[in-house]
């Protein structure tokens, strides 16, 4: 193996970190607002990846306008499914929550396979490619590892430089000072878990112009999103950027020494050593 | 002690079993005890997953993990080292329960969401591994020889020997978690279930506590394991360590009654028969995911205390039949 396979291979790697990043940064963000582990968020991105399909086939639109629009439908629908299944059993002990977000994942899944089956599907798009020495990268990651970019800097701009920005995070601090301070918390929640939708959808939509789909691929990422957040600390936006980086490298760096079938046996050991070692996350502080 | 078994719960549970194992055996319909097999199977599974979960509080997706290295241990030595079914049988519940035991130890310190994502983690883990692990056949799993049911009078026999004995092992699940409800241990985790820390101070020693619940939730999966791979004549990753399993069991408990010993009977009984009717239903059948959904939600949102414990809040004279 040379220097040059093994340099392509991560870098391919890397740029598919961004994209799971942002995936992850969508369950992150619900986690350190409302401390509820989302568990329709696989299906969140499965949804996200047929609404791009749909857009592209069906409409005609080009590939990155349509993950505007899957990401615009996903604020609305986050919001909905926030109002309906989440609202009203916040304080509720874990189980009811994970067992509430699970049961809007198997609706999504179930309306999904009535309406698409299980066949895998495809965006026919293509933007070239660069040679890196003998290796190919293909120009589509390289434009959704930027789109992902952009999308982090534009929550970080959200969320640090403006006033409903700074509320989400106030709730996410101590949600009762908040609500004394005149902060409407049940808007501002209802907002975040839209965001973290909108994420979810905008990230299934980048992955469909990269890799085949079917409605039940979201699970995969789900469990990438859970290994990252946990990487880079649940409830830390761009700590979920760091962990999709991390996770790229191992998935670009393993199958240059072993079986790819080893991957995630190693991404989910490292997934339970960091939870029981560091569970606020490599770069968290100790609280 | 005299109590417990003198309950009249208990012998009404005991009764229903027996029952239940006894209908397709004087029937002799091979159809009926197929529907029974499974339900059998999740009322076991659900009844041991309620001891961690129910009684303990600790959300555990990972169930399924001891099921299917239940499962897998089990035909190995059927299949490789040619042990008898009964062998087989202990080696799938107590190599699961030593898996719990290791497990435990390490991760029943996390609490809350971060101790149900670690067992997302293992649950994973698991399934990784085994599809990587020669020995255990990697991607396409193990099957046992047809002569292996000769052993037991032939394939018919063994169907029915299988069945038995789940409804046996299911029937075993109902009096543990009796008695367990009962008994001093059982308080001692309801206690952490409530307070944790209020548990540490009043004495109780937590982490033994959890650990032995944790390990005696593992034995039955892993036996069970055995017995439905076993009828099934094999076993390969994905059907032995399925995620959306290890879910499923967790809505019957809801649906059912959390914490309660008839909960998980009634849920498991309920939801098998809700999702069968579901989809042979030929106006629901491509949406009977979404229903089951639908149904879910509306559980968690309106009757988060599960059937059992609606009936036993609106019906006090019954509580003494229904735990």
């Amino acid at each position: 193996m040379s220097i040059n396979t093994l340099a392509a291979s991560i870098i391919d790697g890397l740029l598919i970190g961004f994209v799971y990043g942002i995936a992850a940064m969508g369950l992150t963000l619900i986690w350190g607002v409302m401390e509820v582990i989302n568990l329709s968020h696989g299906a969140l991105i499965a949804l996200g990846m047929f609404g791009a399909l749909l857009a592209v086939q069906s409409f005609g639109l080009y590939p990155y306008l349509a993950f505007i629009l899957v990401a615009a439908f996903g604020l609305v629908l986050g919001i909905i499914v926030y109002s309906i299944a989440i609202h009203r059993i916040l304080d509720a002990p874990d189980l009811t929550t994970l067992l509430s977000t699970f049961a809007v994942s198997m609706i999504i899944i179930g309306a999904g396979t009535a309406a698409f089956t299980t066949s895998p599907r495809n965006i026919e798009f293509s933007l070239g490619s660069v040679n890196v020495g003998s290796s190919i990268i293909l120009g589509t990651k390289v434009v959704a590892a930027i789109i992902a970019i952009i999308t982090t800097v534009l929550l970080y701009l959200f969320l640090y430089r403006t006033r409903t920005g700074k509320s989400i995070r106030a709730v996410a601090n101590n949600r009762a000072a908040a609500e004394l301070m005149g902060i409407p918390s049940t808007k501002i929640l209802a907002l975040s878990f839209g965001i973290g939708t909108l994420l979810a959808m905008g990230s299934g939509a980048l992955i469909a112009t990269l890799f085949p789909f079917t409605i039940l691929s979201g699970s995969t990422y789900e469990l990438k999103s859970f290994v990252i957040g946990v990487l880079g600390g649940l409830g830390n936006p761009a700590g979920s950027l760091v962990g999709g980086l991390i996770l790229g490298f191992i998935e670009g760096l393993i199958p240059n020494f072993m079986d790819t079938s080893w991957t995630p046996v190693i991404e989910f050991a490292l997934f339970v050593l960091i939870l029981l070692v560091k569970p606020q996350g490599l770069f968290g502080s100790e609280e | 002690m005299k109590r417990v078994f003198t309950s009249p719960f208990l012998w009404l549970g005991v009764a229903f079993f027996v029952v239940l194992a006894a209908w397709p055996m004087a029937t002799n319909d091979p159809t009926l005890r197929e529907d029974l097999f499974l339900i059998l199977m999740f009322i076991t599974m659900a009844l041991s997953l309620n001891i961690i979960l129910g009684f303990t509080g600790y959300v555990n997706f990972g169930h399924i993990v001891f099921f299917g290295l239940g499962g897998y241990m089990g035909i190995y030595v059927m299949s490789i080292l040619h042990w008898g079914l009964f062998t087989a049988m202990l080696v799938g519940g107590i190599s699961a329960s030593v898996l719990a035991f290791i497990l435990g130890a390490i991760i029943l310190r996390l609490r809350g969401a971060y101790f149900a994502l670690a067992t997302i983690g293992i649950n994973e883990m698991m399934l990784a591994f085994v599809s990587n692990f020669k020995p255990f056949g990697s991607g396409i799993g193990l099957s046992l020889d047809f002569g292996v049911y000769k052993a037991y009078g032939g394939a018919g026999k063994a169907l029915w020997l299988s069945f038995i004995l789940l409804a046996i092992a299911a029937l075993l699940a109902f009096i543990i978690t009796f008695v367990l409800k009962k008994s001093k241990f059982g308080l001692g985790l309801m206690v952490i279930r409530e307070d944790e820390d209020a548990a540490m101070v009043m004495g109780i020693p937590t982490p033994t506590f959890k650990n032995l619940a944790y390990t005696l939730s593992a034995f039955l999966p892993g036996v069970v394991g055995v017995l439905y791979f076993f009828k099934n004549g094999n076993i390969e990753p994905g059907e032995a360590f399925n995620l959306e399993m290890s879910i499923e069991v967790l809505v019957m408990i809801m649906l059912g009654g959390f914490g309660t010993v008839s909960g998980p009977v009634i849920g498991a009984a309920l939801y098998e028969e809700i999702r069968s009717w579901l989809i042979v239903n030929p106006l629901l059948q491509s949406m009977h995911l979404v229903v089951a959904g639908i149904l879910l939600l509306a559980i968690i949102l309106f009757v988060p205390i599960g059937v059992v414990g609606w009936i036993r809040q609106r019906l006090p004279l019954v509580r003494r039949y229904l735990e």
